[in-house]
């Protein structure tokens, strides 16, 4: 019930069409339009206070209090004071709204630096800086190399050739590779020519706002002719201007209407499985009290008035302190999270940082994670550091010994300096490779040369010897900046020809074919003449399974073509290409024909970097039980790979099953295969899911082998039919016995209704990671919802519970933070309901004794005082502090993880438990004075069991009770808690004595009517040996229980607990050796993220009649709109319905070959 | 340096308290803490235990029901409510010295001071003599606030209406001649209640005080003559009245009435035969209350108590039991070290 919500009720006639025209605001601003400017904060100054108060009073336990004091204050029913609630609960609602205030502060303050930022606008013929929030519809803005973009726009023209731009959309779809828009001819025309520009009119249709990246339809009407419009042209909000110096843009959708703000999915109030349970806990006690209720009007013996007071005397069960107490654990327990310098991340400056500081014990509970890709595990840099040429493989580094060194920072590198071209950023470790090039060696100047000729990446040189690649998948980039450091540079292209720098020496290769890379054939050649007029067909291929060895790398080759036959396959090459049917195949063959042969050169491998410590992590994770899922936009090969390289897969796996169907019936078949071959003998229908996976206990699960490990790996458009309503129990079922899941061509939306999925059918607690935009569902929909901070993008920062810098502070956070917020919080619980339960039950055992007349055992001001001061702080004291063992034995045993995924520590049978001990409590503190007040009086015979003595007594042995019992809770005495816990005493000697003196009941007598009562009964043996008998009698029981437990079932916790005392103190420094199989030959984390590159567009005078057929999905898109799923970004080759997917409007193909015509002029 | 200092502007503070490495005693329940506390504990009680049960032992308790539930009791026929300011006598003997001093108590069964409403009601304002209060009493002792003639009561309220007002008179029968046991009425209230929380109005002579006010209905003599033999003892200060406000926690209670100090029971009461005078004013048959009369010695464990004696020595045998108890188990299963 957000405020979304209600402005979408006010905005009853929804927009069918878009009309605006450029240059127009008057005319735009009749459809009022929303503008640029963005709002996420809830409230404004006036209307914080009755927003904030009515969503308050939502809480149960809030309206609970409201209704207890609407009871108090009825005289004929009130038996405490109405103070007594209504002071907590006025600074309950006072904290809480001051909480809400600076989080929407915050939200304004981030708000107004994203709508105050600069963009260059077009207005009344002048270009002027504006702010983005004053930015309209239809206004035509200016954008300049690395800025966002400031809303959804309409690329008019560029400083590029051929009106294209170079877009990183790793904000919004976290695919990292740049993608390319081009702009129509006719408004590439105006280039940056303001005047021209300032007469643009051009009036757009198209459709209204709406959430599909990777659609838009819509038409320019210019000049009396129309254009088509599709989502080549478009440049959404969120994405980054790269390698472009400039672009011209007209607003189509600004602020709340852009596709990136309507992708964002809605902000749900999280709250967590403690919060819930809480609820439903407070709803039970306030259903036994209404049935008390009900039962005493019934009892004929009772007057009825005397429920009501009943039922005010026995709300201290759940006071408001808890909810205070609750929030201010919370709230220390996310302070230690900000404060830690363990996940501070200094390279960019960044601590850590609890953005929500009301889901913090949940982070001890968490059982799944689904982690983003790109940016999460990796660091999104490719880097060449492996090749073997010729048989000789370079790229390890060895020590004098022989042995294979690691290396780390430190490891000395190559020294390009002898090459003026050089990259300055690419690093190398083996010097062999330099000295064969230096030697001259004809092999590896073939392998540096191909790797300089055989690509699409075009090169960009400002100044002379400044080259930068705009390469379409960063692996590419990576192969041609390695191509540039050993010497082979390239520096140039145009539609025929290449120029390279080979060894200092220019060289201009004829270009007279790209063989472009397609995800069938997954090769790409060239077809070049050398300046000396040699004619060779260079060829990188892409293995996608080596001999089973699962070696994914590039293998280069090549072959001297002969003249005569390259003249006729030229020729047959060309008719292919204009047959009308059956293009596809006949070219393919044509592509086959000629990539035969090849003398083969060696092979590169490409390492898609991980972050620091990712593999122990996921290590250190999948020992606490968690299981991780990676979802990513990735190719399947690629985060296979990575899956690997970061020991998410394991070689040592039973199985790894790919389910990759194309149809519903593939996929349902591929996972029924999958679960049947992990467990023969499951029941093939059993329709409900066992309850949990979580049955096996610590032990079993140590015990891999037997259970087997298995991991899947699911491809996107599989995925959109297992997640329809009648497969998704069976894609869970099976998911969820493996060890390790991965989807790759993931959509932002697909990632988020896999996390659903869990959420829905699995009680159980998950976490979802990611750094970009395109996580943002996801980061919203799990439970607790972790944004990698410090980089550009700060959508999923934003958007996120927990922020911090890097993937491997995840294991602290959830291992360390987690657990103890866990831990605390459940201590917390179970010793808060303990004392509040004895205090309260003590009046129920004396109601039979007081004629069920609701007379309070205590004082009225100890009712008042108990929670707000005699007990609060030792209880609070605990759980800021309380820790079972240190982080390093945290570490040391992810075990300790467990029994936070299964409930242990605070569920409905801990609480009962609770209960039943403050039973067996309250009848020793109210019986044992009781029987020891019985009919006794003073040493000098006067009275000792009146009431207000029996009173003092009574709630004397509660106090020392509940604080012996708190210091059997607590594990970690620092020198606070044992201030705190004496100090409360001694604070509650020193209240009592004070106002049970004479000064203060001269002052108001019928305030403190107990006059007296402390010094004439606490100066008695025996109400002291009462107090003693009582306190060591309520706990004796636990004592011995606890011990026995111990010894004859330890929990994991009593284990590691035993283990730290033997280890005394601090623990030894854990020298334990992570056992990671990175180096393992075959399973590195060598990537191979290779994707159609821009080959059409640079060759496209010579390859011009071909049709645009299965070109990259930065310019395809299909999509099956009837279940709304829409895979995105890199899919080209699959198609979900098995259709050709190159489903384009005819008319929009006839613009994308005029298009291609008009670059056929060699302007290039 | 500095720079290097001002881009890691964000770095948390590494103190012991942000980072959690507070220095701390991490207690543990092992057998080694566990199983000697239980002896100790357990040895410790029964010391106590022993000293308490012996010291109950030697106080001499004699407890005389007066109701006249039966007609075969003495004050069976002054238990009919109609029968107004009945006189009922009681003999008793006693075998050995009950040794002094000796305190005299009445009892009540069944009785329940410790009623919410009836404890609340009361004016501590009116109680501690403030004049404005006299005219009109806090709303806590309605019903017992004005009377039907609208005029305020004092003391106001149930407490005060409620007062005991039977008067005892102990005689020791010596050769078939009553010999007037003295009894000391003085300090037998709180020090506090007659010096702080109760007092009377500074006005002289005290009736002045309550003029326009009505005795509490139940009430025969007004507050300002409660004791005729001792003027001082009168008002809101008058000793029984004192004892009485001091409303009791539990139904089944006692309250001291007179203490045996003087004369020639300064040392205790002697054997003999003894013969207990009872004015028979309070009607306690309408809700099943029974009266009684408990003489008593004290100890420095205050009045006879069994129960505090005996719940010492069985939970200090307890501890010793399952000290052994917990001693089999540690030794038979131990701690599994094993990981």
């Amino acid at each position: 019930m957000s405020f979304f919500g209600m402005d979408c009720v006010r905005k009853k006639e929804r927009e069918l069409e878009r009309k605006l025209r450029a240059n127009d605001r008057e005319y735009n601003l009749s459809f009022k339009y929303a503008t640029n400017a963005i709002k996420t904060s809830k409230y404004n100054f006036f209307t914080f206070l009755p927003l904030n108060l009515f969503e308050q009073f939502q809480r149960i336990a809030n309206a609970y209090f409201m209704f207890l004091l609407v009871l108090q204050v009825i005289p004929q029913i009130s038996s405490l004071s109405w103070f007594t609630t209504v002071v907590p609960l006025v600074l309950v609602l006072s904290v809480t709204a001051a909480k809400d205030a600076t989080d929407d502060i915050n939200r304004h303050r981030s708000d107004n630096q994203v709508n105050n930022r600069k963009a260059e606008v077009l207005i009344d013929r002048k270009l002027r800086s504006e702010k983005w929030m004053n930015v309209q519809v239809g206004d035509i803005i200016k954008l300049e190399n690395n800025q966002f973009v400031t809303a959804d726009l309409l690329l008019l023209s560029s400083s590029e050739p051929l009106n294209l731009v170079y877009i990183e959309t790793a904000e919004l779809d976290g695919e990292t590779n740049l993608k390319v828009k081009q702009a129509l001819t006719v408004t590439g025309d105006l280039g940056d020519d303001i005047e021209k520009l300032a007469d643009f009119n051009g009036e757009v249709r198209c459709e209204p706002p709406n959430n599909r990246l990777d659609r838009f339809t819509g038409t320019l009407t210019y000049a009396g002719q129309k254009y088509p419009l599709d989502n080549e042209k478009i440049l959404l909000r969120g994405c980054t201007l790269r390698n472009t110096e400039w672009c011209f843009g007209l607003v189509l959708f600004g602020g709340p209407e852009t596709k990136l703000m309507q992708n964002c999915g809605k902000s749900t109030f999280k709250r967590t499985s403690i919060d819930r349970l809480m609820n439903v806990l407070v709803l039970c006690i306030f259903g036994f009290l209404a049935i008390m209720y009900k039962m005493a009007t019934k009892l004929p013996s009772l007057p009825s008035s005397h429920s009501g007071p009943y039922v005010i005397i026995l709300n201290t069960v759940v006071p408001i302190s808890l909810y205070v107490s609750v929030e201010i654990i919370r709230l220390g327990n996310s302070f230690y999270i900000d404060w830690d310098r363990k996940m501070y991340y200094a390279r960019n400056d960044t601590p850590a940082e609890a953005r929500t500081t009301t889901l913090n014990e949940e982070l001890g509970q968490i059982k799944y994670v689904f982690s983003d890709k790109t940016g999460t595990l990796t660091q999104n840099i490719m880097t060449f550091n492996k090749c073997s040429i010729n048989g000789k493989s370079y790229g390890e580094v060895y020590d004098y010994t022989g042995q294979r060194l690691e290396i780390t920072e430190h490891t000395d590198t190559v020294d390009f300096s002898f090459n003026q071209l050089a990259d300055p950023r690419f690093v190398f470790h083996d010097h062999a490779l330099v000295e064969a090039v230096k030697l001259e060696n004809p092999e590896v100047h073939a392998f540096f040369r191909l790797l300089a000729l055989c690509h699409t990446v075009m090169a960009e040189e400002k100044k002379e010897g400044e080259i930068f690649y705009q390469a379409q998948s960063p692996d590419e980039g990576a192969l041609v900046t390695a191509a540039r450091n050993f010497g082979f540079v390239f520096r140039s292209r145009t539609p025929d020809s290449v120029s390279i720098m080979e060894m200092g020496k220019q060289c201009s290769y004829e270009l007279l074919a790209i063989l472009d890379f397609n995800n069938v054939r997954k090769r790409m050649s060239v077809i070049v003449r050398s300046p000396e007029g040699k004619l060779s067909l260079y060829c990188k291929d892409h293995l996608n399974e080596f001999a089973g060895e699962g070696l994914r790398t590039l293998v280069l080759a090549y072959k001297d073509l002969d003249e005569e036959y390259f003249n006729q396959w030229q020729q047959r090459h060309h008719e292919a290409s204009t047959d009308l049917d059956d293009r596809e195949s006949k070219l393919d063959q044509l592509y086959e024909e000629i990539e035969k042969d090849l003398l083969l050169l060696g092979a590169t491998a490409i390492e898609d970097k991980l972050q620091d410590g990712v593999p122990q992590t996921i290590e250190q994770l999948s020992k606490a039980d968690i299981k991780i899922w990676v979802l990513t936009g990735d190719k399947q090969e690629t985060a296979e790979n990575i899956g690997y390289s970061c020991n998410l897969l394991q070689e040592e796996m039973n199985e790894v099953f790919i389910v990759s169907g194309n149809s519903p019936e593939d996929v349902r078949q591929e996972l029924r295969n999958a679960r049947t071959s992990m467990k023969p003998d499951a029941v093939e229908d059993s329709v409900f899911l066992p309850e949990r996976t979580l049955g096996k206990s610590v032990k079993v699960l140590t015990d891999e082998v037997v259970n087997g490990e298995y991991g899947l790996v699911i491809n996107g458009h599989s995925l959109a039919y297992a997640l329809e309503h009648s497969m998704e129990l069976e894609f869970l079922r099976t998911a969820c016995m493996c060890k390790a899941v991965i989807c790759c061509r993931v959509t932002p939306l697909q990632k988020a209704q896999v996390v659903q999925l869990v959420k829905k059918y699995k009680q159980a607690v998950t976490l979802a990671i990611g750094d970009g935009a395109n996580d943002v569902s996801m980061i919203k929909a799990a439970h607790i919802g972790v944004g990698i901070s410090g980089q550009e993008g700060m959508q999923a920062v934003l958007s996120s519970d927990y922020s911090f810098a890097q993937f491997r502070f995840l294991q602290r956070l959830l291992l360390v933070h987690g657990r103890w917020s866990y831990l605390r919080m459940c201590k917390f619980l179970r010793y808060f309901f303990y004392k509040n339960f004895t205090f309260t039950f003590v009046h129920f055992w004396y109601a039979f004794f007081c004629g069920f007349s609701a007379q309070t055992v205590y004082d009225e001001w100890f009712i008042t005082l108990y929670n707000l001061m005699y007990t609060a702080l030792p209880v609070l004291g605990m759980s800021l502090f309380d820790q079972d063992v240190n982080d390093v034995w945290s570490f040391q045993h992810p075990q300790l993880y467990v029994p936070g995924q299964l409930n242990l520590y605070f569920s409905k049978k801990a609480f009962f438990k609770c209960a039943l001990h403050s039973v067996y409590s309250s009848l020793v503190l109210f019986f044992i004075p009781y029987l020891a007040m019985c009919n006794t009086v003073r040493d000098d015979g006067k009275d000792v069991a009146d009431y207000q003595s029996f009173a003092l007594l009574t709630q004397t042995c509660l106090l020392f009770a509940v604080s012996i019992q708190l210091s059997f809770e607590m594990t970690y005495w620092t020198a606070v808690n044992t201030f705190f816990v004496l100090g409360s005493l001694a604070m509650y000697f020193a209240v009592t004595f004070t106002m049970y003196s004479n000064g203060m009941f001269l002052m108001l007598p019928s305030a403190f009517p107990f006059i007296g009562a402390a010094r004439n009964s606490l100066n008695q043996p025996n109400v002291w040996l009462t107090i003693l008998l009582t306190s060591i009698l309520c706990v004796l029981p636990v004592v011995t229980y606890r011990f026995l437990l111990i010894q004859l079932c330890p929990t994991i916790n009593d284990k590691v607990m035993f283990k730290v005392r033997q280890a005394k103190a601090t623990p030894p420094p854990p020298t334990r050796r992570t056992r990671i199989r990175r180096t393992s030959s075959r399973r590195s984390g060598y990537a191979f993220s290779h994707a159609q590159g821009y080959g059409d567009l640079v060759t496209s005078g010579r390859f011009l009649r071909r049709p645009a057929v299965s070109r990259s999905s930065g310019f395809t898109h299909i999509g099956r709109t009837t279940t709304g799923f829409s895979p995105m970004g890199r899919s080209a080759g699959y198609s979900p319905t098995g259709r050709l997917q190159n489903a384009k409007v005819p008319d929009v193909e006839v613009t994308s070959l005029q298009m291609y015509r008009t670059i056929k002029d060699p302007a290039l | 340096m500095v720079k290097e200092e001002q881009e890691l502007a964000n770095r948390p503070d590494n103190t012991a308290f942000t980072q959690q490495r507070l220095p701390a005693w991490q207690p543990m329940l092992s057998a080694g803490i566990v199983i000697p506390g239980f002896v100790i504990i357990g040895l410790a009680f029964i010391g106590i235990g022993v000293a308490l049960f012996v010291t109950s032992h030697s106080i001499q308790v004699l407890e005389l029901d007066y109701t006249g539930v039966e007609n075969t009791e003495p004050c069976y026929r002054c238990s009919d409510p109609s029968s107004k300011n009945c006189v009922c006598t009681l003999e008793f003997s006693i075998d050995s010295l009950f040794e002094g001093p000796v305190f005299f108590y009445y009892g009540l069964t069944n009785y329940f001071q410790n009623y919410r409403k009836y404890g609340a009601s009361r004016d501590d304002n009116q109680l501690s003599g403030d004049l404005d209060y006299f005219k009109s009493p806090g709303n806590d002792c309605a019903p017992y606030q004005y009377n039907s003639n609208n005029k305020p009561i004092v003391p106001c309220g149930a407490i005060a209406n409620s007062m005991f007002n039977d008067t005892f008179k102990l005689y020791q029968i010596i050769r078939g001649s009553k010999k007037l046991v003295p009894f000391d009425g003085k300090g037998i209230a709180w020090w506090t209640d007659y010096n702080i929380k109760y007092r009377n109005p500074s006005v002289t002579p005290l009736k002045n005080a309550f003029n326009d006010t009505v005795k509490p209905l139940f009430w025969s003599k007004p507050a300002y003559e409660l004791d005729p033999t001792d003027p001082a003892n009168n008002g809101f200060i008058n000793q029984d009245f004192l004892v009485w406000m001091r409303r009791a926690a539990l139904p089944d209670f006692r309250k001291l009435y007179r203490r045996i100090t003087e004369g020639d029971y300064a040392k205790g009461l002697p054997a003999g035969n003894y013969s207990l005078e009872i004015a028979y004013n309070y009607p306690v048959m309408s809700f099943d209350g029974r009266k009684k009369v408990v003489l008593s010695n004290v100890s420095w464990m205050g009045g006879k108590n069994e129960f505090l004696g005996i719940a010492y020595l069985v939970i200090g045998s307890l501890c010793v039991v399952m000290s052994i108890v917990m001693l089999i188990v540690y030794a038979k299963f131990k701690f599994p070290e094993e990981d």
